[in-house]
């Protein structure tokens, strides 16, 4: 099988698996670092399928440049999400998420 | 419809031809305007400007009314004979079928006289009040309700239908009733005043009785259909048929003939139907064919012309049609004649404002009112309406003898009766209201024997002698007000008349500035008090040459030779009482002189305090004085003169259409034989009130001795024959018991029904309540309850773990992919 040989559905697939490891991340960690790391994975897995899309159905750019965007967004999400991680850590000295539950009542 | 019209009649009718009297309305309006304006702003113009406004208004309106009232006199006087009436049409006011009711004044040769008495005693009567309520703090109040006392006055003198006369009835005894309870604040003269009012509303009752059967017989038998609509005028509610005869007026005036303009006989329309009018009743029940026959009171053909109008125009003219009448005369009601029932009804109400037998209990307790209010209401002009009334509707009583025989000898009886209460009363007031009494019984009897003018006449002489007598006793009184603040005796009274005289005690009271007993040896120390009240006592003790002796005079004389009672004897028996109530009258004023002026020396208290009354009222007792006397030239007998006396000749055209059958021929010596009796009667009454009244020193005894001889009797004259026991035995308990048994229906059963239904309402509420509390609020709860209750399962949910989220977004993703791919449809 060569390179050639790989199409739009090899990227599909490869993008499900990465959902669905992401999904089972955020699904069973409870670490927030590790939720975190698994929602990247979901952002990476869309990204993929972005810029699939776009080289084999569409032919243009706009899928990279949503991808791009997307890459972006995820920095700042990072980074805004890893500094209320901090501050959740300073407050309960621990990042688990079943511990931090006060909200719900 | 035209007043005069030209041309041949075949029917006569007592009613002439009018003329415009365009200031009639002022008469009674500036009164109007006085008491509006001393009614509404009296107490601020006293407060701010003082009691010389209030004077200045209240007498000033009367003073103009008095003039309008003498010039409307003097443009009456310059008509012929015959044609005196003026008519001053204000407003319309009342119209449906045929009846026409409006606002008119009318004044005859009646109205016009009754007009003078009213406005100029009246005045005279303000200009002393002013004097004698000086010091009165509601002097406002005082000149606001004697205006509006003038105001109604008018009404009832000057209206022209019965509706009018009967506004102004109701008015003069509301005023009455105002002015009997002044000083309210006098528990006894409040009641007094009630007591006025009260049996003055039996009379009205009798008077709206009167009136309703009078109309009733006018209108119920004759037109069946009057009240169809008018051909040609559809169901135009506005338009009326009015129907009438031509008529000739039957001029009787000492046989001048009847002058039409142009030489051509003259005629006047009279409106057939039934009328509130004055002038179209006497029009319809005097009209007489060319055979003299009275088709509308006997019964007969008419011919009748008709006319439709709308509003005041004349529409349509239909042809004349020829009406059959039963005649007024032969209608029955319960097998009564019904014009009796009428007069009887007519007389019930002059006999209640005029005090007469069995309603006259009221006047004597009415002096409780200040005595100007006494002199002015009680004594000269309200008292008289009945007599008014009755000599109004002369033509309507004369139609019933039996009516008029009533009238006389219940006049005659009052007369006699109260004659004898004045004998002994020692309250100064008390005696001149018996005298009222007794003299609107002559009244009485001059206009039910059919003589019209010298009731009158008597009206006239009594409105100023008796004016005088009653000033000239408030002058007394004002003199004697300081022993109410006599050493001994603190009397919080509120003004001169405060102190209500105990009829039933025989000591005198040292306080009571009425009771004759404190007086005596007045005479020098008020002259012209003295000699005012002199001569009004002469004047209503008959002696000649004073105006009470020609009026009375005639009376009996009229009464002694009257053929229009139902028997003759009839006349004899009223003569009879007349006479000797002259003697008692005689008496008894001239004991109230002799007490009063004479009797004893004045005592050193009187000399000291007593004193002539001031100007305003002194004058006005010498104006009322001198008209007691130069009245008598009106009246000067035909003996004398040889021609019928003035006031006769002037009043006749109102009397001369009253269907009467006359009175008997006397010769020259019986009329003077009459007379020089009722001279003599006159000054033996005179001489027995000075044979015991005299001089203390030398009566004093002998009066003693006579009592003491006579006491019963003297004791039950004394307390007024018990009458008003009498009534509150029987009518007032009567009464209270009638109040007891509805009080306790009120109480019990009104009460209770009351009662029930607020149960009922309060159980209803109740039930709301109880509704509100388990439906309504029950489903707002309910609402609650399911919102709260699945809030709390649902919160369940919310875990706040962050992985089990993520396991519904998870399954949530899986279910949506898993439908859109199994289930396309369901997604569009």
């Amino acid at each position: 099988m060569s390179l050639a040989h790989i199409g739009l559905h090899h990227y599909l697939v490869v993008s499900a698996l990465l959902l669905g490891l992401g999904v089972l991340t955020v699904a069973t960690r409870r670490n927030a670092v590790a939720l975190l790391m698994g929602v990247e994975l979901i952002l990476n897995a869309a990204n993929l399928n972005f810029v699939a899309f776009a080289h084999f159905v569409e032919g243009k750019v706009g899928g990279q440049a949503f991808a791009v965007f997307i890459i972006l967004l995820a920095a700042a999400e990072a980074a805004v999400a890893l500094a209320i991680v901090l501050a959740v850590f300073r407050g309960f000295r621990t990042i688990d998420t079943n511990a931090t539950a006060t909200l719900k009542e | 419809m035209p007043e005069t019209l030209h041309g041949a009649a075949e029917f006569v009718t007592g009613i002439g031809p009018t003329h415009p009297g365009a200031l009639l309305y002022l008469i009674p309006l500036l009164p109007l305007i006085g008491a509006a304006i001393n009614g509404i702003l009296g107490y601020f113009l006293q407060q701010r400007f003082g009691k010389k406004v209030i004077s200045f208004l209240g007498v000033g309106v009367l003073l103009a009314a008095a003039v309008v009232a003498v010039v409307s006199f003097f443009q009456l006087l310059a008509l012929p004979s015959g044609e005196r009436t003026l008519v001053n049409k204000v407003l319309p006011m009342i119209s449906i079928g045929s009846l026409q009711l409006d606002l008119t004044f009318m004044m005859d040769e009646l109205s016009g006289t009754m007009s003078l008495i009213v406005t100029i005693i009246g005045m005279l009567i303000h200009v002393y009040s002013t004097g004698y309520m000086h010091d009165d703090e509601s002097y406002w109040r005082y000149f606001s309700y004697l205006n509006l006392f003038v105001f109604s006055m008018m009404m009832l003198v000057l209206g022209d239908s019965f509706l009018l006369m009967f506004f102004g009835w109701e008015g003069v005894g509301l005023c009455s009733y105002l002015l009997i309870g002044f000083w309210y604040q006098d528990q006894a003269k409040a009641t007094a005043g009630m007591k006025a009012f009260i049996v003055n509303r039996v009379g009205d009752f009798g008077f709206v009785v009167g009136l309703l059967f009078l109309f009733w017989s006018l209108g119920g038998v004759w037109f069946g259909a009057q009240y169809a609509p008018v051909h040609g005028l559809g169901s135009d509610a506005s338009a009326r048929e009015v129907r009438y005869v031509v008529a000739r007026p039957a001029h009787a005036s000492h046989g001048t003939a009847w002058r039409g303009d142009h030489g051509t006989p003259t005629t006047v329309a009279v409106r057939l139907g039934p009328t509130v009018s004055f002038r179209e009743l006497k029009g319809q029940l005097t009209l007489k064919n060319a055979a003299g026959k009275r088709p509308i009171v006997d019964g007969g053909e008419v011919a009748v012309h008709s006319r439709a109008e709308r509003g005041s125009a004349a529409v349509v003219k239909t042809e004349p049609l020829t009406l059959t009448y039963g005649g007024l005369a032969n209608m029955l009601v319960w097998g009564i004649p019904v014009l009796f029932l009428a007069c009887l009804g007519f007389f019930l109400g002059a006999s209640g404002k005029s005090a007469q037998i069995p309603l006259y209990v009221w006047l004597p307790d009415a002096m409780a009112g200040p005595t100007p209010v006494s002199a002015l209401i009680h004594a000269a002009t309200m008292v008289t309406a009945g007599v008014y009334m009755v000599a109004r509707l002369n033509f309507l009583f004369a139609l019933s003898p039996g009516a008029m025989t009533v009238v006389a000898v219940v006049g005659a009886a009052t007369a006699f009766f109260a004659a004898t209460i004045g004998l002994f009363q020692y309250d100064i007031k008390k005696v001149l209201a018996y005298s009222t009494v007794s003299q609107l019984g002559y009244m009485f009897v001059g206009v039910g024997i059919g003589a019209y003018w010298v009731g009158i006449f008597h009206l006239l002489t009594h409105a100023a002698f008796k004016a005088c007598l009653f000033l000239g006793s408030g002058s007394v009184i004002h003199g004697m007000h300081y022993v109410q603040h006599h050493p001994g005796h603190d009397d919080p009274g509120h003004g001169h008349d405060a102190h209500e005289p105990r009829d039933l005690r025989l000591e005198p009271d040292p306080s009571d500035p009425q009771d004759m007993r404190n007086m005596g040896g007045l005479a020098g120390l008020m002259p012209v008090t003295r000699w005012t009240y002199l001569i009004a006592c002469i004047a209503i003790a008959g002696l000649p040459f004073a105006s009470g002796f020609y009026s009375k005079d005639e009376i009996l004389f009229k009464a002694f030779t009257t053929g229009n009672l139902v028997a003759p004897l009839a006349g004899k028996l009223v003569w009879t009482l007349c006479t000797l109530g002259a003697a008692l009258t005689a008496f008894y004023m001239f004991r109230s002189y002799y007490l009063t002026f004479r009797y004893r020396a004045p005592s050193k208290a009187h000399e000291e305090h007593v004193h002539e009354s001031p100007r305003s009222m002194t004058w006005v007792l010498v104006a009322l004085a001198t008209l007691a006397v130069v009245l008598s030239l009106l009246g000067l007998p035909k003996l004398w003169t040889g021609t019928d006396p003035l006031f006769e000749r002037f009043l006749e055209p109102v009397f001369a259409a009253a269907a009467l059958k006359g009175f008997a021929h006397a010769s020259h010596g019986l009329e003077w034989g009459l007379m020089l009796l009722s001279v003599a009667i006159a000054a033996g009454g005179i001489g027995v009130a000075w044979l015991f009244y005299a001089d203390e020193q030398k009566t004093a005894a002998r009066l003693a001795a006579l009592k003491e001889r006579f006491a019963p009797l003297h004791r039950v004259v004394f307390n007024k024959y018990y009458v008003d026991e009498l009534y509150a035995a029987t009518v007032l308990r009567g009464t209270h018991g009638l109040a007891r048994m509805l009080a306790w229906f009120d109480r019990e059963i009104i009460d209770g029904l009351v009662n029930f239904c607020g149960w009922c309402g309060r159980v209803g509420a109740w039930l709301n309540g109880k509704i509100d509390e388990y439906f309504v609020d029950g489903a707002v709860n309910l609402v609650a309850d399911i919102v709260i209750g699945s809030g709390q399962r649902l919160k369940r949910m919310q875990t706040g773990r962050i992985n089990s989220y993520a396991y519904g977004v998870a399954v949530g993703v899986i279910a949506i992919a898993l439908v859109a791919y199994f289930l396309p449809g369901v997604l569009k």
